[in-house]
C-alpha cells in the first residue's frame, strides 16, 4: 500500500480530484498549508512599510491506494496540477505500513 | 456650549416639574413645540455620538491583530461606561462650573437639576438632562481615542486607570477653558464641536502613552527598519469608520445645540464634505507615496476629513470644507509614515488623525470661514498651545505614575502570545488559530527587545 502526497497550488484541487475520480481513486484529504520552494514570496505593502511574505498558500493531498495503483495515481495528479510555472508543487510517494478502517476494523489492502 | 443658568440643589418631585416647566417655558420666547423639536434632535444627536463608540470598537479591533481582540474591545468597553459615569460625579460640574475664575471650577458631585432645568428655561435648544448626556457622549469619545495608539501592549489594568482619571478630571478641566465659559472663551478661541477639546486632547493622550509604551514587539528593527504588523479584519475597519462618520452627524451636527435647520443642515454637509475630501485625498496621497492604493490609509482619510473640519462646521462654506478635509487626508498619510519613522507605533494612526487633524483643524478656523482672519488664528494658537501642554503633560504625568505603581506594558511573553489569552483568559476568536506566522519574529529582523521576547517566549513553552 503507498500513500501519494502532493503540495499543489490551490485552484488546481477541483482538476485533481476529477482526475482522481477517474481513476477510480474515491477518498483523500486536504490540508491547507503554506510553503515555498524555488517559487519566491511576495512582496505586501501596510501604510508605507513594505514587507515581504515568503510562505506562499498550497493545498495538501493525501490519498492512500494499492501498490499497484501508485504511479498511475501519480500520473494523473501530475497531470491535472500542473501548470508549467514555478511552483506547481511536488509530489511524494511512500509506503505505508497498515490501514485500518475505523467503522469496521478492516485491515490492508480492502481498507483502501 | 453654556449653561444659562447657575444651577440649583435640590431634587424635585416630578408633579412640579410639569407644572413649573410649562409655565416657565413661555418666558423664554422659544414655543414649547421648538422646544421639543430641538430637544429631540439634541438627544438624537446624543445617541448618534454614542455609535462612535461602535466605530472605535471595530476600527481598533480591526487595525489589530486577532490575537489581542478580546482585549482591545474591552477596553472600548470599558471606557464609554466609565466615561458617562465619571461625568456623571464630577465631569459635567468640571466642565460647566458656572461662575468661575476661568480656569477651574466645580460646580459640586453628582448631578443635581432645578425645577427649570428641564424646561427651556434651562436653554432653549435642550433640558439640563440632555446636555449632561450629550456632553458625557463627547467626554467618553476623547478618553477612547488612547485606546488606539496603546493598543496590543498596555496592561489592561494600567490603561483602566489612565483612562478613568483622564476622562473624568483631565478632559472636562480643560474642557472648561472654552465650552464651560473660561478663559479661552472669553480670549476669542473658537472650537465648535471639538477638534482641539475632544480629538488633540485625546491625541495628546495618545501620544504620552506610545512615547512611555514604547513599540511591540518586532515593529521596529536594529537597523531602523519599519516593520509592518497588518489589521486582521479590514472589513471590521471599515465598518468601524462608517459608524465614526455617521456618529459625526450627530458630534457636529448636535453640537449647533438646537434644531435649527439653516445651521444643522449647513454643518451637516460641511461634515460630509470634509469627510469625502479627506478620503479621497488620503487614496491618492497613498498611492503616490506607495504605488499601491492602501485601503486603512483611505479610511485614516475619511476621519481626518472629520477631524479638521470639526471646529469649524459651522463656519465654512463648501469649497473651504472640501480644502480642510483634503488638506486633513493629505496630511495624515505622512503624518502616520513619518511617525512610523520617528519610532512612535502607532498601530490605528490615532496621533495622526486626532492630534496632527485636531490641530489643523482649529488653525483652519482662522484661515477659512466667517472667523478667518490673523487675529483669530492668534487665539486658535493660543489655544492650541495651552491644551498641547497642559494635557500632554497631564497625560505623561498620570502614564508615570501608573507606570511606577504598577507598570504599563504586559510582559514580553504575554504580548507574542497575545493578550487575550494573558490579560483575559479567553480569545475572541475560539474556533481559529490567531498566532500566524505573520509579522512574526524571524530573528534576524528584530532589535534587541525583540530578540528578548522571542527567546523569554522560546523558555515559555518549553516550560510546558
Amino acid at each position: 500500500m503507498k500513500k501519494i502526497e502532493a503540495i499543489i497550488k490551490p485552484f488546481k484541487l477541483d482538476e485533481v480530484k476529477e482526475a482522481l475520480a477517474q481513476q477510480n481513486i474515491q477518498g483523500m484529504t486536504i490540508s491547507e498549508v503554506k510553503g515555498f520552494g524555488r517559487q519566491k514570496g511576495h512582496s505586501e505593502l501596510y501604510r508605507g512599510a513594505e514587507y515581504t511574505v515568503d510562505f506562499l498558500p498550497k493545498v495538501k493531498i493525501e490519498v492512500l491506494v494499492a501498490d499497484d495503483q501508485a504511479a498511475a495515481a501519480a500520473d494523473a495528479i501530475i497531470a491535472a496540477a500542473k501548470t508549467g510555472r514555478i511552483g506547481d508543487g511536488k509530489l511524494f510517494i511512500s509506503t505505508v505500513e497498515e490501514i485500518i478502517r475505523i467503522r469496521t476494523g478492516e485491515h490492508g489492502e480492502s481498507a483502501v | 456650549m453654556r449653561r444659562l443658568r447657575f444651577v440649583r440643589f435640590g431634587l424635585v418631585p416630578a408633579v412640579l416639574l410639569a407644572t413649573a416647566g410649562a409655565a416657565l417655558a413661555q418666558d423664554e420666547g422659544v414655543s414649547p413645540e421648538m422646544f421639543t423639536v430641538n430637544n429631540l434632535w439634541m438627544m438624537i444627536a446624543a445617541g448618534l455620538v454614542f455609535i462612535m463608540h461602535l466605530g472605535f470598537a471595530t476600527l481598533e479591533s480591526g487595525l489589530t491583530r486577532a490575537k489581542n481582540t478580546t482585549n482591545i474591545l474591552f477596553k472600548n468597553t470599558f471606557v464609554p461606561c466609565i466615561g458617562i459615569l465619571t461625568y456623571a460625579f464630577v465631569g459635567f460640574n468640571l466642565m460647566y462650573p458656572g461662575d468661575f475664575n476661568g480656569f477651574f471650577g466645580f460646580a459640586g458631585f453628582g448631578t443635581f437639576p432645578g425645577e427649570a432645568d428641564v424646561t427651556s428655561a434651562y436653554n432653549t435648544g435642550y433640558t439640563y438632562w440632555t446636555d449632561f448626556l450629550f456632553q458625557a457622549m463627547f467626554a467618553a469619545t476623547a478618553a477612547t481615542i488612547v485606546s488606539g495608539a496603546v493598543a496590543e501592549r498596555i496592561k489592561l489594568g494600567s490603561f483602566m486607570l489612565f483612562a478613568t482619571i483622564f476622562v473624568a478630571l483631565v478632559y472636562p478641566i480643560v474642557g472648561s477653558w472654552k465650552w464651560g465659559g473660561g478663559w479661552l472663551d472669553g480670549l476669542g478661541f473658537y472650537d465648535f464641536a471639538g477638534s482641539t477639546l475632544v480629538h488633540s486632547v485625546g491625541g495628546w493622550g495618545a501620544l504620552a502613552g506610545a512615547l512611555l509604551l514604547g513599540p511591540r514587539i518586532g515593529k521596529y528593527t536594529r537597523d531602523g527598519r519599519v516593520n509592518a504588523i497588518p489589521a486582521h479584519n479590514m472589513p471590521l475597519a471599515t465598518v468601524g469608520v462608517f459608524l465614526l462618520w455617521l456618529g459625526w452627524f450627530g458630534f457636529n451636527g448636535g453640537s449647533v445645540l438646537n434644531a435649527d435647520p439653516a445651521a444643522v443642515s449647513l454643518t451637516l454637509v460641511t461634515t460630509c464634505l470634509a469627510a469625502s475630501a479627506g478620503g479621497i485625498a488620503a487614496m491618492f496621497t497613498s498611492w503616490g507615496i506607495s504605488k499601491k492604493p492602501d485601503l486603512s490609509m483611505a479610511l485614516n482619510g475619511i476621519l481626518a476629513g472629520l477631524v479638521g473640519i470639526t471646529a469649524g462646521a459651522d463656519q465654512m462654506a463648501m469649497w473651504s470644507a472640501m480644502l480642510i478635509g483634503a488638506i486633513a487626508g493629505v496630511v495624515v498619510v505622512y503624518s502616520v509614515i513619518l511617525i512610523d519613522r520617528i519610532h512612535v507605533d502607532d498601530p490605528v494612526g490615532a496621533i495622526s488623525v486626532h492630534l496632527v487633524c485636531g490641530v489643523w483643524g482649529t488653525l483652519a478656523v482662522g484661515i477659512f470661514g466667517a472667523k478667518a482672519g490673523m487675529a483669530q488664528l492668534g487665539y486658535q494658537a493660543v489655544g492650541i498651545v495651552a491644551y498641547g501642554v497642559t494635557t500632554f503633560v497631564a497625560a505623561l504625568l498620570i502614564f508615570a505614575v501608573v507606570k511606577a505603581m504598577i507598570g504599563l506594558r504586559v510582559s514580553p511573553e504575554e504580548e507574542i502570545e497575545g493578550l487575550d489569552l494573558g490579560e483575559h483568559g479567553a480569545p475572541a476568536y475560539a474556533d481559529f488559530q490567531t498566532v500566524s506566522s505573520l509579522g512574526a519574529h524571524p530573528t534576524a529582523r528584530m532589535d534587541d527587545a525583540g530578540d528578548a521576547a522571542y527567546a523569554a517566549s522560546l523558555k515559555l513553552h518549553e516550560a510546558r
